[in-house]
């Protein structure tokens, strides 16, 4: 490695270390301890239950994988809340692509546009209530990582899935799960804004009309839009079309159309990449308070702001190969794969 | 600009030369433009001559428009009166003449059943396009998976607009007055005339949902909403405009058809505008009425037609109007 990298790997450190001062302690505690300071009762009864359920269907061949898989696992819970479904060891990216807390989980997803294969065998672990950022250069698959989980990929005539990904242990691509049903629950902000030629308002309110969540429309949208930092800007022309706004603000109009609904996990394509500085700040904000939450899956291709908020990280790379799963400080810090060293750094080989 | 090799030295020295570069394939004034520009006038020249060509073009189609208007709005000049509008018609020239008005036994002769017609056949065909036609569109571009046989329905409902219109008074005839026994009634007329108008509904409709962004209906997933209620608030409002438009023109072609409305056998004259509680009971229409006109040796008919054909006209260019103001209307709101 060159000085100068290192240089710029010490710049992201010591901006990693400003804002999480314990993200340089080594433990993977460290971490996820960070955003369950204050973990809300719904959210530690329904993990709680979820593992319960897990437990029933294949605790006890799962879990040894899970323990030697990751043997950190047991600092912080047991075993058995680890036992999510086991990783082939063919397919698995470096560093620890199993979380104790996972809400999807992809094996060995491929994903395929026509004869191209846009993605190859994914395993990896979304955890639960946290923020798991997707980086990686651009074409690498992220966006369509992202289209898996909740099935967007449907839409696309020429997309082909194969491999399983699961949500709350039910795999999302088996016949009898309903697209509709599961995007209800896995809400996505797009890359490009895409508002509807309705007004602000409607937009908002648009989920929840379909959805049927009729009661308190007005509220629930004024909510969403002051939790995507919006509020302020449009609180007189709610009855403006959303089109008339500019590129950012639209950005946090689809941001508000997705929380709105209440969804459980919150998938983000890039959501800030057309924002100023100060609403930037205020949509990581919104990402760090929805992790109390929700699970939030985030894209972003501001290394800064995924050492910022995100809880882990996941590196793609050129070719449709998730390279490195981790913590985020250890990704970081100290990834274990050098060629995502050289791209965290900015030298991308 | 190609590289100097050893074997390519003379080639490359002509080409070069030619557009003024140097040898080695390098220019030094960093341009190979042709700047005395007389390739360029020559295309400038071209182009003006294209340009008179299709001015040309455009002011015969014009002149003969308003040559043909200038003729029938002289014609009609003096006998297109209130009464004309509101009373039956008349087998006697001389009841349409307006000074003649305050002797006559009858009453003036007018086309007001036809009008009456041809508005309630223009209605139902409009009720009828408007299901058949955006439903089919809607099927074929929303649900029809991709698939040769939808292809091959989609070339056919193309090649269906080219079909002349007698060809579909016939379908009307054979189908909806014998088969299905409606008799010489409205119903059949508008089913005919949905027939013949059906197609380029269908395939104006298809691209004005082809034209609604993905990005719109994937936003709509993206919140949840079912495919029905993705159509319903999000593709077809925004696509309306333009299938409104398609359906307003494609009518105001069916209003002025004749063929069709003879196959299916629309009375010649009618006395009293068409009965909507007697589903079979015979009609007239706008197009007959003038077309009989237009027949008759006494020179008062030929005023009397031209007239008709003024009130045709005017109700053609109103319903036009109507489909201009819809797409200006939506233009301006997205
Ligand atoms: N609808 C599609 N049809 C065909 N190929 C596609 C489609 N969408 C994406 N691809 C291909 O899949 C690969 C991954 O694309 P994807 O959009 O997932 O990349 P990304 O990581 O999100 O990139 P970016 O950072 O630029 O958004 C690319 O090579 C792209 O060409
Ligand atoms: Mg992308």
């Amino acid at each position: 490695m060159s000085d100068q990298t290192d240089g710029r790997l010490a710049g992201v450190r010591s901006a990693l270390l400003s804002i999480r001062p314990n993200a340089n302690d080594g433990s993977l505690t460290g971490t996820s301890g960070s955003s369950n300071t204050e973990p809300p009762e719904i959210a530690a009864a329904s993990s709680e239950s979820e593992s319960v359920s897990r437990q029933g269907s294949g605790a006890d061949s799962s879990a040894s994988a899970a323990a030697s898989t990751q043997p950190d696992a047991e600092t912080t819970t047991t075993s058995e809340s680890g036992s999510g479904l086991a990783m082939p060891a063919g397919d698995k990216p470096l560093g620890s692509p199993r979380v104790d807390n996972a809400v999807i989980e992809a094996r060995d997803l491929d994903v395929f546009y026509g004869d191209t294969q846009a993605l190859h065998g994914i395993n990896m672990d979304i955890p639960e209530k946290e923020v798991t950022a997707l980086i990686g250069p651009s074409g690498c698959g992220k966006s369509t990582f992202l289209r898996s989980i909740n099935r967007m990929n449907d839409l696309i005539d020429v997309a082909r899935v194969e491999g399983d990904l699961h949500f709350h242990g039910k795999n999302v691509y088996e016949d009898d799960v309903d697209p509709v049903a599961l995007r209800r629950k896995i809400g996505m902000v797009f890359q490009k804004p895409n508002p509807f030629p309705k007004s602000i308002f409607d937009n908002v309110a648009y989920g929840l009309r379909v959805q049927g969540k009729d009661d308190n429309v007005e509220e629930n949208v004024l909510t969403a839009l002051e939790r995507a930092a919006l509020l302020d800007e449009v609180e007189d022309q709610l009855d403006e079309s959303g089109l008339d706004l500019s590129g950012g603000q639209q950005q946090r109009l689809c941001i508000a159309r997705a929380i709105a609904t209440d969804p459980e996990v919150i998938l983000m394509d890039e959501p800030a990449s057309a924002l100023d500085p100060v609403a930037t700040s205020k949509i990581e904000d919104l990402v760090e308070e929805l992790a109390q939450e929700y699970t939030v899956a985030i894209v972003t291709h501001n290394m800064q702001q995924a050492a910022r908020i995100s809880d882990k990280t996941a590196v793609f790379l050129t070719g449709g190969h998730l390279v490195e799963f981790d913590d985020t400080s250890k990704i970081f810090e100290n990834p274990e794969s050098d060629r995502v060293e050289d791209y965290i750094t900015g030298k991308f080989g | 600009m190609s590289t100097n090799t050893d074997t390519s030295t003379t080639t490359t020295t002509t080409t070069t030369t030619s557009t003024g570069g140097d040898p080695d394939g390098f220019d030094p004034d960093g341009n190979g433009f042709d700047f005395d520009g007389s390739s360029i006038k020559r295309k400038h020249q071209l182009g003006t001559i294209f340009l008179g060509l299709c001015f040309a073009a455009t002011m015969v189609g014009i002149v003969a428009l308003v040559a043909l208007l200038a003729d029938v709005l002289l014609e009609a000049r003096g006998w297109l009166t209130w009464e004309f509008l509101t009373y039956p018609p008349s087998q006697i020239a001389e009841n349409y003449v307006p000074s003649n008005y305050g002797d006559l036994a009858t009453g003036p002769g007018g086309m007001y059943p036809m009008i009456i017609g041809s508005i309630y056949l223009i209605i139902m065909t409009a009720i009828f396009t408007l299901f058949l036609g955006v439903g089919a569109a809607i099927y074929l571009e929303e649900y029809a998976p991709d698939s040769s046989l939808t292809r091959f329905i989609e070339a056919n409902i193309a090649n269906l607009a080219g079909v002349p219109s007698i060809v579909y008074g016939l379908l009307g005839l054979a189908v909806f007055v014998r088969a299905m026994q409606t008799g010489a009634s409205l119903i059949a007329g508008a089913l005919t005339l949905t027939l013949l108008i059906l197609p380029i509904v269908i395939v104006q409709s298809q691209e004005s949902l082809r034209a609604v962004p993905d990005s719109m209906r994937q936003a709509s997933y993206g919140t949840g909403a079912t495919k029905w209620q993705t159509i319903r608030n999000v593709v077809l409002p925004e696509a309306v405009p333009g299938i409104m438009t398609g359906i307003i023109l494609s009518l105001s072609r069916a209003i002025g058809e004749t063929a069709p409305i003879l196959m299916v056998g629309a009375a010649t004259t009618m006395f009293t505008p068409p009965d909507l509680t007697d589903p079979t009971g015979s009609f007239g229409a706008m197009p007959m009425q003038i077309y009989e006109w237009a027949k008759m040796p006494e020179a008062e008919f030929q005023h009397v037609a031209a007239a008709g054909i003024v009130v045709l006209l005017t109700i053609l260019l109103l319903m036009n109007a109507v489909a201009i103001l819809i797409r200006n209307k939506y233009d301006k709101r997205s």
